[in-house]
C-alpha cells in the first residue's frame, strides 16, 4: 500500500525531474561548501598556535577561502529552496487539480455518501500536508543525507579512529528516537480519537447553539464538555510530553558523541605530536564541529521520516479520491440534441443500498409537452425519481428513455441540457447575480437576462441590491431563502429547455409571490414536458398526469379529477388540506 | 493577550518552571566550549591524559544533567501548554453558551467552531513552543555572547556586533513575509470555496453541464495560489542563508581578532576554539528560531481571534428591572405592545406590532417570506430583544424574567429540525430532564411520532449527529415531541410541520388542540391556520390583520389574497 503510494508520488514528480536533479545538485554543492568551512576554520586555528606564533599570511588566505565558501553556501541554499518550493507547489497544484477534476466526474453516490467537509478536507488539508512533507523531504532529507555522508568521508580522511567513534555511537540517537516515536504512536492515536470526539461535540452544540439556548441546555453541555475536555487534556499531555522527549534524548546522545570525540581527538593530538602527519589542535576543532554537524541532520532525518509518513498517509487519501471509480464514461454516446421531450420509465428498479429496496418495477410515461406531478409522503421516492431522470444515478434495472432513447446511451451533457431544474435546496455560486443567472446560458444577452429575472419576479429585488446585477452573492450571502429560490427559477427561465424538473420549487416563496411565479411558470411550461414535485396540491391540479407515490412505487395515477373520483390515497391527501 | 495570561496563570508554576529548567539546560550546554578549551589549553598542551579523561567525563555528566533538565522542562511546558489550551477552550465554550441569538448570528457557527478547535490548538502549540524553545534560543544566544566575554572581552565585541545584525535580518525577512503569507491564506480560502461549492452544488453544476468552466475557475484559483506560495516561499527561503552568512562572516572576523590576540599573548589557542564553539551554538539556535517564529506568529494571531470572542459580553439574564408589583391574576399569556425590531444593521423586521393572547388560545401567524413571522415568535422567549415597545409574558416584561426561567416556560420547535447525537430518549429529555417514561410516550404520541419511535426500535433507538439518520419529517415530529416534553406554558411551532404531509399535519393540529397551553403556529399555509382562535397576519413587518378566519376574510385584504392563492381551485 505504502509502496504503491510512493510510486504514484513519483509519477507526479516526473514532470519536474529536471528541477529535482538540479535541486539535488545544488544540495550537493551546498553541503560541500558547508562542510568545507569547519575544515578550513580548523586549518585557521592551526595558524594561531600561540604568542608570536601566528601565521597571518596563511590565515588571511584561509579566511578568503572561507568567505568564498560562505557565499557559495548561501547562494546555493537559497536557489535550492526556491527550486524545491517550486517543485512542491507545482506538484500540490497538479495533484489538487487532479482531485478536483475527479470530483466533477465522480458518481453522485460517492459524493452523497460523504459529508462535503470530508471530501473538501482531502482536497485542501491533505494536499497541503502532503506538499509540506514533500518540501521537508527536499529541503532537509537530501541535504541531511549528503551531510551525513560528507562528514563521514571527511572524518575518515582526517582520522579513522574519530570516524569510527562517530559512526558507532550516533545511530544510538536514531534508535532512541525510533523507540520513543513507536511508543508515542498509540498516545497520538488516542489523542486524535478524543479530539475527534470533542470536535464532533463542538460541531453539534455550537453549530446549533440556538436550540441549546432555547432548551436551556447550557449547563448540561458545559458538564459534558468539561468531561471531554479533561480527557483530552490528559491524552494530549501524554502525547505532547512523550513526543517532546525525542529532542533532549538525542541531544544527550550527541553530548556523549561529542565527549568521546574530544577524548579520542585529544589523545590523538598528544600521541601524534611528534609524528610527521600530526593530528593538530586545528584538526580537533574541525572534528568536534563535524561531530555536531553530523548528528544534527541525523536527528533531522528521523523527524523528516515521521513527517513524511504523515505526508504519505495524506497522499494515500488523495490518491484514493483521485483513483475512485468515475461515472461510467459516456464517450462515444449519442448526442441527444434538442429533445422533443417524451420521457418514459420502463420497469425501473433502483435502490441506494443493496439491503434496502426502494423502487421496484416503476413505469411512467410522459408524452412530450405534458405535465407530470408527483405527490406523496416524505421518503416515498420523489427525489429519487429526479435523480434518475437527470441521470445523477443510474437505474439498477429497466430503463429511462427520452424520445425513445435509453439515457445511458446518450451523453450526460446533452441529456442534462434538455432539462431545466429547480431544486428544493437552492444553490448559488459566490459570484455576481449576473453570473448566477447566466449559468445555463453564458451567452445570454442583457435583455434576455433581465426578461428572465422579471418573469421570475426577481428583477425588482435584484435592483435593490447594492450593485444590482453585479452584486456578489453567496450561500451565506445577503439574500433570503425565498429570494435565492427566485434566482434559481430565473436561471431556468433563461435556458428554456424542453423539459423541466421542479422539486418543491416554490416551497420557500410566499404564496402571493408564488402566484406570480406560477403564472410565469405556466407560460414557460407550455409545450414542455414537466415533472413537478410539490406538497401543495393546489399547485399541481392542472397537471396532465398525477403520480401518487408511496414507499417507492406508484399507487395511483391519473388526472386530478380521476384521482378524486376514485377516492383513494390522493383523495385523502387532498381533503386533509381543507377538512378539519 | 490577557485571556491567555489568565489561563496560563492557572499553570503558573509550570509556566515558570519550564523556562527555568530550559535555562539550566542551556547553562549546561554553554559550559561545553569552556571544557573543550581547558582540554586543549591544559590537557593537550601538558599531555595530561588523566586530565583529558576527567574533562570528558565532565562533558558526559553535563550532558546527562542537561537531559534531566530538558525532560523536566518539556514536561512542565507540555503541562502548561495543554492545560492552558484546555482552560482556554473551556472558557470559550462557556462564553459561547452565554451569547444571545444576535451575537450568534453575528459570529456565525463556522467561525465559532474554528475558534474552539483549530485556533485553540494553534495556541496550544504556540504556548508549548514558546515555553520550550522560544525562551531557550535567546538564552543560548545571550549566554554564548556573555561566555565569549568571559573568554575574551575583545572577541566578545564580535558577538555583540553580530547579535543585532542577526535580529535585524530575521526581523526583516519575517516582516516582509507576513503580508505575503496573508495573501497565500486568502487565495487558499478561494480554492477552498471552489471545492466546497462544487461539492454542495454538484447537482446544479452537473445539471447545467458547468463542469468545464468550474474546472477552469478552480485551476485559475489554484494557479494564483501557487504563484503567491512561490513568492512567499522564495522570500522566506532567504532567512536561513542570510543568518548562515552572517554567523560565518562573524567567524572570519573572530579568527582574525583571535589571531591578533593570540599573537599578542592575550589568548591561547584553546580559547579561540571555544569562541568558535560558541558561534556554532548561536548558529544552530538561530536556525531553530527562524523555523519557530512562523509557528509563534500564527499562534499569536489565533490567540487574538480567540481573545476577540472572549471580549464579547454574553447576554444578561435580566435586561429590565424586576417589577415589585404583584402580577394580575388574569394577565394575558402573551402581549405585544407596539413592538418593533430590527436585526443588527438592518431595517425594521417588525414595525409597531401590538396584540394580546389569552391563556390557552391557539394563535396562527401568517405571512410571506420575510414578513417577520419567525422574528415575532423569537421575541417571546427573548431570543432577541425588541428594539422598541414591550413584550410581556404572563403580564411581566420578558426582560424582567430571568432568561433560564423564561425559556423553561416556553417550548420552541425551531424551523430547522435539529436533533443531537444520542438516543431518541436523550433527545426528548432535553425538554425536561426529569420526565417519566409515560410523559415521554405521551409527547411522542401527541407529536404523531409513534411510528418514528417504532421504526428506530423504541425510545432507546439511536440518533446520529444532527439526526442525520432520520428523514426531515421524522426529525420534525421528534423536535415537536421534545418541546412537548417540556410541558410548556407557551408552545411555539415555527413552520415546523413543513415537511409533514397534510394528513399528518392535520392530525398534529388536532392533537395540539387538546393541550392546555397557549400555542403559536407559524405557517405559510393559510389552511394550516384557519381554525386557530386568532390569526395574526404579517406583511413586511407590519401586523395587517388579526382575528379569526371569518373575520379576516371580511376585513383583511392580505389574508384574502394569501388564502385565495392557496385555495384557488380548492374547496
Amino acid at each position: 500500500m505504502k509502496k504503491g503510494t510512493f510510486g504514484k508520488i513519483l509519477k507526479y514528480l516526473q514532470p519536474y525531474a529536471f528541477l529535482i536533479v538540479l535541486t539535488v545538485l545544488l544540495a550537493l554543492i551546498n553541503v560541500a561548501a558547508t562542510l568545507a568551512v569547519p575544515y578550513l576554520a580548523g586549518l585557521g586555528v592551526d595558524c594561531i598556535i600561540g604568542k608570536g606564533e601566528v601565521d597571518f599570511a596563511r590565515l588571511f588566505r584561509l579566511l578568503a577561502v572561507i568567505g568564498g565558501c560562505i557565499a557559495v553556501t548561501a547562494v546555493s541554499q537559497w536557489c535550492m529552496n526556491v527550486l524545491s518550493n517550486r517543485v512542491a507547489y507545482h506538484v500540490l497544484a497538479d495533484i489538487r487539480t487532479a482531485a478536483f477534476r475527479k470530483i466533477q466526474i465522480l458518481p453522485l453516490k460517492y459524493l452523497d455518501d460523504r459529508a462535503y467537509g470530508e471530501t473538501a478536507s482531502v482536497v485542501i488539508s491533505d494536499a497541503e500536508q502532503f506538499s509540506d512533507g514533500l518540501l521537508l523531504a527536499f529541503n532537509q532529507f537530501f541535504t541531511g543525507i549528503a551531510t551525513v555522508l560528507g562528514v563521514l568521508v571527511i572524518l575518515f580522511v582526517l582520522r579513522w579512529e574519530v570516524a569510527l567513534v562517530v559512526l558507532l555511537i550516533t545511530p544510538l540517537s536514531l534508535v532512541t528516537a525510533k523507540f520513543i516515536s513507536s511508543h508515542t504512536y498509540s498516545m497520538f492515536k488516542k489523542q486524535s480519537e478524543v479530539r475527534a470526539e470533542q470536535t464532533a461535540f463542538i460541531d453539534e452544540m455550537v453549530g446549533n447553539l440556538k436550540v441549546v439556548k432555547a432548551f436551556g441546555h447550557e449547563e448540561e453541555n458545559g458538564t459534558v464538555f468539561k468531561e471531554i475536555n479533561d480527557r483530552y487534556k490528559k491524552c494530549s499531555l501524554k502525547a505532547v510530553f512523550f513526543s517532546s522527549t525525542v529532542n533532549p534524548a538525542t541531544r544527550f546522545v550527541n553530548a556523549v558523541v561529542y565527549a568521546l570525540v574530544a577524548l579520542v581527538g585529544a589523545f590523538l593530538v598528544i600521541n601524534t605530536a611528534n609524528l610527521e602527519v600530526a593530528f593538530t589542535v586545528g584538526n580537533l576543532t574541525s572534528v568536534l564541529n563535524y561531530a555536531t554537524q553530523y548528528t544534527k541532520p541525523f536527528n533531522e532525518i528521523s523527524e523528516v521520516v515521521t513527517e513524511f509518513q504523515n505526508a504519505l498517509a495524506c497522499a494515500a487519501r488523495l490518491f484514493a479520491l483521485i483513483e475512485e471509480e468515475p461515472e461510467v464514461s459516456d464517450a462515444g454516446n449519442l448526442e441527444l440534441g434538442q429533445a422533443k421531450g417524451e420521457v418514459s420509465l420502463e420497469q425501473v428498479k433502483f435502490s441506494y443500498t443493496s439491503e434496502q429496496k426502494l423502487i421496484e418495477n416503476l413505469n411512467v410515461h410522459a408524452p412530450a409537452g405534458k405535465r407530470v406531478a408527483i405527490v406523496g409522503p416524505t421518503g416515498c421516492g420523489k427525489t429519487t425519481l429526479i435523480n434518475l431522470l437527470m441521470r445523477f444515478y443510474d437505474v439498477d434495472g429497466g430503463s429511462v428513455k427520452v424520445d425513445g432513447k435509453d439515457v445511458r446511451a446518450l451523453t450526460r451533457k446533452s441529456l442534462r441540457e434538455n432539462y431545466g431544474m429547480v431544486l428544493q435546496e437552492t444553490w448559488l455560486k459566490e459570484a455576481t447575480v449576473r453570473e448566477n443567472l447566466c449559468m445555463g446560458r453564458q451567452n445570454a444577452t442583457e435583455e434576455e437576462m433581465i426578461e428572465a429575472a422579471k418573469a421570475a419576479h426577481a428583477h425588482n429585488f435584484i435592483m435593490r441590491l447594492p450593485k444590482g446585477y453585479e452584486t456578489v452573492i453567496g450561500e451565506e450571502g445577503n439574500l433570503s431563502q425565498g429570494q435565492k429560490q427566485l434566482l434559481c427559477i430565473a436561471r431556468v427561465m433563461l435556458c428554456r429547455p424542453p423539459m423541466l424538473i421542479l422539486d418543491e420549487a416554490t416551497s420557500n416563496i410566499d404564496t402571493r409571490t408564488e402566484l406570480k411565479v406560477q403564472d410565469a411558470f405556466q407560460k414557460l411550461m407550455v409545450g414542455r414536458t414537466c415533472f413537478i414535485v410539490a406538497h401543495r396540491l393546489s399547485t399541481i391540479q392542472n397537471a396532465d398526469l398525477i403520480l401518487v407515490m408511496k414507499s417507492g412505487s406508484i399507487i395511483e395515477q391519473g388526472t386530478h379529477k380521476e384521482l378524486l373520483s376514485c377516492r383513494g390515497f390522493y383523495y385523502e391527501l387532498y381533503n386533509a388540506q381543507f377538512a378539519e | 493577550m490577557k485571556y491567555l495570561i489568565r489561563c496560563l496563570k492557572v499553570y503558573r508554576k509550570e509556566a515558570i518552571l519550564a523556562p527555568l529548567f530550559k535555562l539550566l539546560e542551556a547553562c549546561m550546554e554553554l559550559t561545553v566550549p569552556l571544557v573543550v578549551a581547558a582540554i586543549i589549553n591544559t590537557g593537550v598542551a601538558g599531555a595530561d591524559k588523566g586530565y583529558i579523561i576527567n574533562a570528558c567525563l565532565v562533558l558526559v555528566a553535563f550532558g546527562a544533567l542537561g537531559l534531566f533538565f530538558a525532560l523536566t522542562a518539556q514536561y512542565f511546558a507540555a503541562k502548561a501548554a495543554v492545560g492552558t489550551a484546555a482552560e482556554l477552550r473551556s472558557r470559550l465554550f462557556d462564553k459561547l453558551q452565554t451569547f444571545s441569538y444576535a451575537q450568534i448570528d453575528r459570529l456565525g457557527a463556522s467561525r465559532m467552531i474554528t475558534r474552539m478547535t483549530s485556533d485553540v490548538n494553534q495556541v496550544q502549540t504556540g504556548v508549548n513552543m514558546t515555553l520550550r524553545l522560544l525562551l531557550r534560543s535567546p538564552i543560548v544566544v545571550f549566554g554564548a555572547t556573555a561566555m565569549a566575554f568571559v573568554v575574551d572581552p575583545q572577541a566578545g565585541l564580535v558577538f555583540v556586533g553580530l547579535v543585532p545584525l542577526l535580529a535585524a535580518a530575521v526581523y526583516l525577512v519575517m516582516g516582509l513575509c507576513l503580508p505575503l503569507y496573508k495573501k497565500v491564506q486568502e487565495r487558499l480560502e478561494k480554492v477552498y470555496l471552489s471545492t466546497r461549492e462544487n461539492l454542495a452544488g454538484v447537482r446544479v453544476i452537473r445539471a447545467f453541464s458547468l463542469e468545464e468552466s468550474e474546472k477552469e475557475e478552480f485551476e485559475a484559483r489554484e494557479t494564483a495560489l501557487k504563484k503567491s506560495q512561490k513568492r512567499a516561499g522564495a522570500l522566506a527561503a532567504l532567512s536561513n542563508p542570510l543568518t548562515y552568512a552572517l554567523v560565518n562572516i562573524a567567524l572570519i572576523v573572530l579568527l582574525y581578532v583571535g589571531a591578533i590576540r593570540v599573537q599578542g599573548g592575550a589568548l591561547e589557542q584553546g580559547d579561540v576554539v571555544a569562541l568558535y564553539g560558541y558561534l556554532a551554538q548561536i548558529l544552530v539556535e538561530l536556525i531553530k528560531l527562524a523555523n519557530l517564529i512562523i509557528t509563534v506568529t500564527k499562534a499569536v494571531s489565533c490567540q487574538k481571534r480567540v481573545g476577540a470572542v472572549l471580549d464579547m459580553e454574553g447576554e444578561p439574564s435580566l435586561t429590565k428591572p424586576v417589577s415589585a408589583e404583584r402580577l394580575e391574576e388574569n394577565a394575558p399569556a402573551v402581549a405585544f405592545k407596539n413592538v418593533s425590531f430590527a436585526y443588527a444593521g438592518g431595517g425594521k423586521t417588525l414595525d409597531g406590532v401590538s396584540f394580546t393572547v389569552q391563556k390557552g388560545e391557539t394563535v396562527g401567524i401568517l405571512g410571506g417570506t420575510g414578513a417577520g413571522k419567525s422574528t415575532l415568535v423569537d421575541l417571546i422567549p427573548r431570543f432577541y430583544e425588541s428594539t422598541e415597545g414591550e413584550v410581556e409574558v404572563g403580564g411581566e416584561n420578558v426582560g424582567a424574567i430571568p432568561a433560564d426561567e423564561l425559556r423553561a416556560r416556553v417550548g420552541v420547535v425551531p424551523q430547522k429540525a435539529v436533533l443531537f447525537k444520542g438516543t431518541i430518549r436523550s433527545n426528548l429529555l432535553w425538554g425536561n430532564k426529569e420526565a417519566t417514561e409515560e410523559e415521554l410516550l405521551r409527547a411522542v404520541k401527541l407529536a404523531q411520532a409513534e411510528d418514528v419511535v417504532a421504526a428506530k426500535g423504541g425510545l432507546n433507538g439511536e440518533v446520529a449527529q444532527e439526526g442525520k439518520n432520520l428523514s426531515g419529517g421524522q426529525r420534525q415530529r421528534l423536535t415537536i415531541a421534545r418541546a412537548l416534553v417540556k410541558n410548556p406554558e407557551i408552545l411555539i411551532l415555527d413552520d415546523s410541520s413543513s415537511a409533514l404531509d397534510y394528513a399528518t399535519d392535520k392530525a398534529l393540529r388536532h392533537a395540539l388542540k387538546t393541550l392546555e397551553c397557549t400555542v403559536f403556529l407559524v405557517s405559510q399555509r393559510a389552511t394550516s391556520l384557519m381554525h386557530a382562535d386568532k390569526i395574526l397576519v404579517l406583511d413586511d413587518g407590519k401586523l395587517v390583520g388579526q382575528g379569526t378566519h371569518e373575520e379576516l376574510m371580511k376585513t383583511c385584504r392580505v389574508y384574502r389574497e394569501i388564502y385565495a392563492s392557496q385555495v384557488r381551485e380548492g374547496a
